[in-house]
């Protein structure tokens, strides 16, 4: 027979119904926000955490994407489903012959390979130059730049933008043309002034080359020196002209879709090593590198850093909403008298839920918006300030599905932490609560 | 307009249980002007506490306003509360991060009276009471004999059938005891059912009956 806590139950399950009505009810609100910026620094001290805690994930979360940009801006264009292949001293006595031998590629091995693994996308063999200073030239420009001879399914592997003319292509490789594809970089000092390059010739170890496009590498992947400062020549015009015979420095190559690389880099080992008289227990003669590994460990690399930023980030706004809650159910007890007085003038128990929940969803919100704008804003400036550096770390941001995704898990929160200390509240009796002291 | 028969109320605590009312009867016509006076524990703000649906009692019927008070959902009480009863404190009980005006429309807001209709109200009420200037203002800097009457402004905005005061002259100097007690005596002038708590004997004369209580009955009645 006791008023307060008789009901109780059936009030609880009714109370939903009167969050909804307070929710679409301005003049509710409006005494929500009385309560709230009549306390301010009540409602500072109970929101702080709730702030901190959005404000700290968005950082991360910002963060942790700028890492991710960064490494994807760092391979982008380079085929991630890729391997290298290339020659290496053997390791191991074969057939009669000693460990410690050298070896080479050919053009045979690599009709072979295309021959007899149908698992391979594109196959580009590669051969490497260098020159002594000032290797390349015209007129009264020069430069120490890198040399290399490839096919036209290189750009396929390894893909570099054409920003005049054309990369090599098939007729070149077939008539062994003398011409060229040079680096962005060895366009600026050959070709000062913007200056049309296409047509020209330039000196490469002393041949003279037609310049027939010029290509901007856009990964910091880099396979035998800076692309940027490399001259491409057509792989067969490079033996030709350079007198290697036949030899193949290095092989890249990339697999079928749905194939692993893993599987035809070791097809690939093993056709080299019984064509070339190697073991095949020989671990190191057949030098390769895996760029879907490579690829796979950044990916797995970037999921926990993700994953780490949202457990710490939901980890510290859960403390914020489980702040609020501590603080509110602090805040209820001193504000006993206040609700019993409100429980005395009329107010139903559904009135203070509704109040304290509301409360603490306003006050929620309220933090958690700050936090977005404030770590928005944080990583808007580091964004400018990074915009011109080293680009590892790059374009801070989060997105807004992210930012609403958020809010949503404030309200929830916010509803939550408003749930004990109104449960609290709904137990105070006016009479104990207006009581003389 | 109240009606109150054989009453018990025990309050129970852990070990020991406190037999306050022990069978009040009371019946209080409309318009009536009643104190009821008591020492300390004798059980007369119990009684006024089950007058005012803020305590329940055991056994026995009270009726308000033809009525049966008992066995309320909270939302009923509220309801009744807020519709019937005025309050007025000892301690005033104002919210202190409301201003006056804040603080008189508030039983409106609870009527689901809009903002500006009950402000509009409020400052009728407090212009009533001669606090217009002071409209907002917060108790803190306010005096007794002010937040008082601004407590008087709220216990009668929602137009109740019956005014509750305990002890209202408890925490002010005899001058401004006066005044408040001239403001209710002008209520009751107006028609409005008083009750009003008190141990000062000066209080309890103004009134038209005066009821003592002792242990919990009531040990006699003087009619004036």
């Amino acid at each position: 027979m006791d008023y307060p806590s008789q009901h109780k139950n059936n009030n609880t399950s009714k109370s939903m119904f009167s969050l909804l009505r307070i929710f679409f009810d301005p003049d509710r609100w409006q005494e929500i926000w009385i309560t709230i910026t009549h306390n301010k620094s009540r409602s500072i001290m109970t929101a702080f955490g709730v702030f901190w805690g959005m404000f700290m994930l968005v950082v991360m979360v910002g963060a942790g994407v700028a890492l991710e940009k960064g490494i994807s801006s760092e391979i982008e264009g380079f085929a991630t489903n890729s391997c290298f292949i290339w020659s290496e001293q053997t390791s191991v006595p074969y057939k009669g012959l000693k460990k410690g031998r050298y070896w080479n590629m050919y053009n045979e091995d690599i009709i072979l390979l295309r021959q007899n693994i149908p698992e391979i996308q594109h196959i580009a063999p590669i051969l490497f130059g260098g020159g002594q200073d000032n290797n390349v030239m015209r007129n009264d420009k020069s430069g120490t730049y890198s040399l290399k001879g490839n096919y036209p399914s290189y750009n396929l592997i390894d893909e570099s933008k054409m920003i005049y003319g054309r990369y090599i292509n098939d007729i070149d490789i077939a008539e062994k043309r003398k011409v060229c594809v040079i680096g962005e970089r060895v366009y600026e000092v050959l070709f000062p002034g913007n200056e049309d390059p296409l047509g020209k010739n330039i000196q490469v170890n002393g041949v003279y080359f037609q310049v027939i496009g010029v290509s901007r590498h856009t990964s910091d992947v880099n396979i035998g020196g800076d692309a940027q400062e490399t001259v491409v020549l057509p792989f067969t015009t490079m033996q030709q002209a350079f007198n290697q015979g036949n030899v193949v420095h290095f092989i890249a190559v990339t697999a079928m879709p749905g194939v692993k690389v893993k599987v035809i880099e070791d097809k690939i080992k093993a056709v080299l090593k019984s064509r070339h008289s190697i073991s095949p227990d020989d671990k190191t003669a057949v030098g390769g590198m895996n760029i879907e590994d490579q690829f796979t460990m950044f990916l797995y690399l970037g999921i926990g850093i993700a994953s780490l930023i949202w457990i710490v980030g939901l980890g510290t706004l859960l403390a914020g909403g489980i702040g609020v809650s501590n603080i509110m159910l602090v805040t209820v007890r001193e504000r006993t008298k206040e609700i019993g007085i409100r429980r005395a003038l009329g107010a139903t128990p559904q009135n203070i839920i509704g109040q304290i929940i509301s409360e603490s969803v306003v006050l929620t919100m309220l933090a958690g918006i700050a936090g977005i704008l404030l770590g928005v804003g944080l990583l808007h400036v580091v964004g400018i300030l990074l915009s011109t550096g080293d680009q590892f770390f790059k374009d801070p941001q989060i997105s807004f599905g992210v930012a609403i995704g958020a809010l949503f898990i404030l309200v929830v929160i916010g509803a939550f932490a408003g749930f004990l200390p109104a449960n609290r509240a709904l137990n105070i009796k006016p009479i104990e609560a207006i009581r003389e002291e | 307009m109240i009606k109150i028969e054989g009453i018990h109320k025990t309050y129970y605590t852990e070990a020991t249980s406190l037999h306050v009312l022990k069978g009040i009867d009371l019946e209080i016509t409309e318009g009536e002007y009643v104190s009821i006076m008591g020492a300390s524990g004798s059980g007369k703000s119990t009684l006024l506490n089950i007058i005012g649906i803020l305590d329940s009692y055991d056994k026995g019927n009270y009726f308000l306003n033809g009525k049966l008070i008992k066995n309320l959902s909270e939302k009923q009480a509220a309801a009744y509360r807020n519709e019937m009863i005025g309050f007025v404190f000892q301690s005033f009980n104002l919210i202190n991060f409301k201003n006056a005006l804040e603080n008189v429309a508030l039983p409106l807001y609870y009527k689901n009276v809009s903002r500006k209709r009950r402000n509009i109200i409020a400052m009728e009420y407090l212009d009533q009471m001669g606090l217009k200037e002071w409209a907002h203002h917060l108790p803190s800097e306010m005096s007794g004999g002010q937040k008082q009457r601004v407590a008087i402004a709220r216990a009668i905005i929602s137009q109740p059938k019956i005014l509750l005061a305990d002890e209202p002259t408890g925490a002010l100097d005899s001058v401004t005891s006066v005044e408040v007690m001239k403001v209710l005596r002008e209520l009751n002038r107006n028609g409005l059912t008083s009750i009003i708590v008190t141990h000062e004997r000066s209080v309890a004369e103004e009134t038209r009956r005066i009821i003592h209580i002792k242990d919990g009955l009531i040990e006699n009645v003087e009619s004036r």
